[in-house]
């Protein structure tokens, strides 16, 4: 029955024994920080243009609320990124997460029907990637995202070996 | 696969028997079109009658000489392209004229058999046979089938599945099932009236339309809000009779059979080790008489009722069948949350309650209606802890249980600390709760 990582062998049957967290690389926070950047940076602008061209140069001050929205916005971005960490124990899967809605999550090994390695054209651009775990219950909600690609093949690989090894389906 | 690869290699090129449905099925294949002109006639009714009223009787006549033998022969054609067969492994079926389709079921991955038989079909002698697999939307039915074929070919299903030996699955036959319980019809009735639904699907159904009329005075708006209400009154009072009526739960070594149905009966068979949670539901009224109504779920089936009304012992004890070795937490030994939960969930806190045993996370919900849903540790698929900003501020929690029947039981407004260790705790027994549960194929 056990195959778990050298690194976990010492503490097997030790369940108490505090978890090793890691949590997202920075480059996740920084693409979304960016894409918050470009998209309302881009809209304070067009909204600054039509209402100073179209209603005044007072109201133009509008355009101000954008900006207000992406300061909020670039504190919160940099909360939530630092509260996703994830930890692999011997026989499961840890994902914590959440600032205000907290929540975690716990995957046993064997239970994992599927695991997905998803990445889309900007997080490639970014040289990011997220790794998805099924399992029977579509409830599960196991994704970790903006990993490094090597990171999320190593997780991939290691998941799949791991829930081969501890089979249990349904 | 625990197979010896040799031995499926060798089998595979035995020719399988291919067999065919039950010479009726293409009678009911050939109702569908006037089954679509009803619906259509029902669906519009002005248009239909303006309609009608231009066809003269010959270019009806012409109609059906060429609609009926269309059909007939589209059903002819269906029920002659479709196909069944068993292996040692699957169940093979090819089936459509156009668009062909072959479906192969893996027999140890079976959830439910169903063998279901309309008031029709029972008229004709012939029953539909249904596999309920996870993961399909679209069931997977043999209709039609003798009767008597219909009953053997469940019976060789569940021996293969159960892992018999292929030459003997035949010989095996219906496994006997042992009477675990039969709801009298009066008990059923009374259970019945004394479901608040019921009264609140009657009431809307006398009191709307009057109330539609007199604010509206159009037939059209009454019938449309009219009928459905009724249909829902009677869906739920008399439907619901005619369809638990003589509702039988036995044991077999194929599993639990549950046996119901006035007119249309139904014969269901959930192997061993598949079903997923337990609900024992006690509504309001019910409670006087100690009676209870247990609801299971089962991944891929859509059968949900175990048992439609009965005393609370004997519906205790069958649950003590249908998962082995699992004893209902009592009342008392259900724990309550704390009291600041019902800064979170005024008054409605007091029916929260959780009591974890060996062999089941058990959460309860609900103040009138009470529900004590069980899931067995094995079953569990992943264990969630959520904890919202106001649940925060007075330190509680919701622990999610996750199963594999797409049903998430919840133990609501934990102590913060406490939930923090259900979650560790649960884990941990779900992850070897597993060691000494059945193995997919049970026989073998």
């Amino acid at each position: 029955m056990e195959t778990g990582s050298p690194r976990d062998a010492g503490t097997r049957g030790d369940e108490t024994a505090e978890p090793v967290w890691r949590g997202l690389p920075p480059g996740l926070l920084r693409m979304r920080r960016l894409l918050l950047v470009v998209w309302l940076g881009l809209i304070a602008l067009a909204l600054g243009l039509l209402l100073g061209l179209l209603a005044g140069p007072v109201w133009a001050a509008f355009a101000l609320l954008p900006l207000a929205l992406m300061a909020w916005g670039w504190v919160l971005l940099g909360r939530n990124w630092r509260s996703w960490r994830y930890a692999e124990r011997a026989d499961d899967l840890l994902i914590s997460r959440g600032v205000l809605w907290r929540e975690e999550t716990v995957v046993p090994y064997g239970r994992m029907q599927l695991v997905e390695v998803t990445s889309g054209p900007v997080e490639r651009h970014f040289g990011l990637a997220s790794v998805q775990l099924h399992t029977a219950a579509a409830a599960t909600d196991a994704t970790i995202p903006g990993l490094e690609p090597a990171e999320a093949e190593r997780l991939r690989d290691r998941l799949t070996e791991l829930g081969e090894a501890r089979s249990a389906g349904l | 696969m625990t197979t010896p690869g040799v031995d499926d290699a060798v089998r595979e090129k035995e020719p399988v028997t291919e067999r065919r449905l039950h010479p009726v099925t293409p009678l009911r294949r050939a109702w569908a079109p006037v089954a679509v002109l009803i619906g259509w006639a029902v669906h519009d009714p002005d248009q239909a009658q303006r309609q009608l009223a231009r066809l003269t009787a010959t270019t009806l006549l012409i109609a059906l000489a060429v609609l009926v033998p269309v059909a007939a022969l589209y059903g002819f054609l269906s029920w002659w392209y479709t196909h069944f067969a068993v292996t040692d492994t699957e169940l093979r079926i090819r089936t459509g004229l156009l668009f062909r389709r072959t479906a192969h079921i893996r027999l140890e991955r079976l959830q439910a058999v169903d063998v279901t038989q309309p008031l029709l079909a029972r008229v004709a002698g012939v029953a539909k046979l249904k596999l309920d697999v996870i993961g399909t939307d679209k069931k997977d039915e043999l209709a039609f089938l003798g009767e008597r074929e219909a009953r053997a070919l469940r019976a060789e299903l569940l021996a293969r599945a159960a892992g018999f030996a292929p030459e003997t699955a035949h010989e095996v036959g219906e496994a006997p099932a042992r009477e675990l319980l039969r709801t009298p019809p009066l008990h059923l009735a009374i259970s019945l009236v004394l479901t608040g639904a019921t009264w609140g699907a009657l009431a809307a159904a006398l009191v709307v339309p009057p109330v539609l009329w007199f604010a509206t005075h159009s037939v059209w708006t009454v019938l449309a809000t009219g009928v459905p209400l009724l249909g829902a009154a009677g869906a739920s009072s008399v439907g619901r009779f005619v369809g638990e009526y003589d509702w039988t739960v036995g044991e077999s070594p194929d599993g639990l059979r549950i046996d119901h149905g006035l007119l249309d009966r139904t014969h269901e068979t959930v192997p061993p080790g598949r079903v997923q949670t337990v609900r024992i539901v006690e509504p309001l009224l019910w409670r006087r008489r100690g009676w209870v109504r247990v609801e299971l779920d089962v991944a891929g089936s859509s059968n949900s009722v175990l048992v439609p009304v009965a005393p609370r012992e004997v519906a205790e004890s069958v649950i003590a069948r249908v998962l082995p070795g699992v004893t209902v937490p009592s009342a008392a030994s259900l724990s309550r949350p704390p009291r600041r939960a019902g800064r979170c969930v005024p008054v409605w806190w007091r029916g929260y309650g959780l009591a974890v045993t060996d062999t089941v996370f058990a959460a309860r919900h609900g103040l009138l209606r009470r529900r004590l849903s069980l899931v067995p540790h094995a079953k569990v698929q992943s264990v969630r802890l959520a904890q919202g900003p106001w649940e925060r501020l007075w330190r509680v929690a919701d622990v999610h249980v996750d199963t594999g029947a797409n049903k998430t039981v919840t133990a609501r407004l934990r102590d913060a600390q406490e939930a923090a260790e259900l979650l560790r705790a649960q884990a941990e027994r779900s992850r070897t709760g597993r060691r000494d549960a059945l193995p997919d194929r049970w026989m073998a």
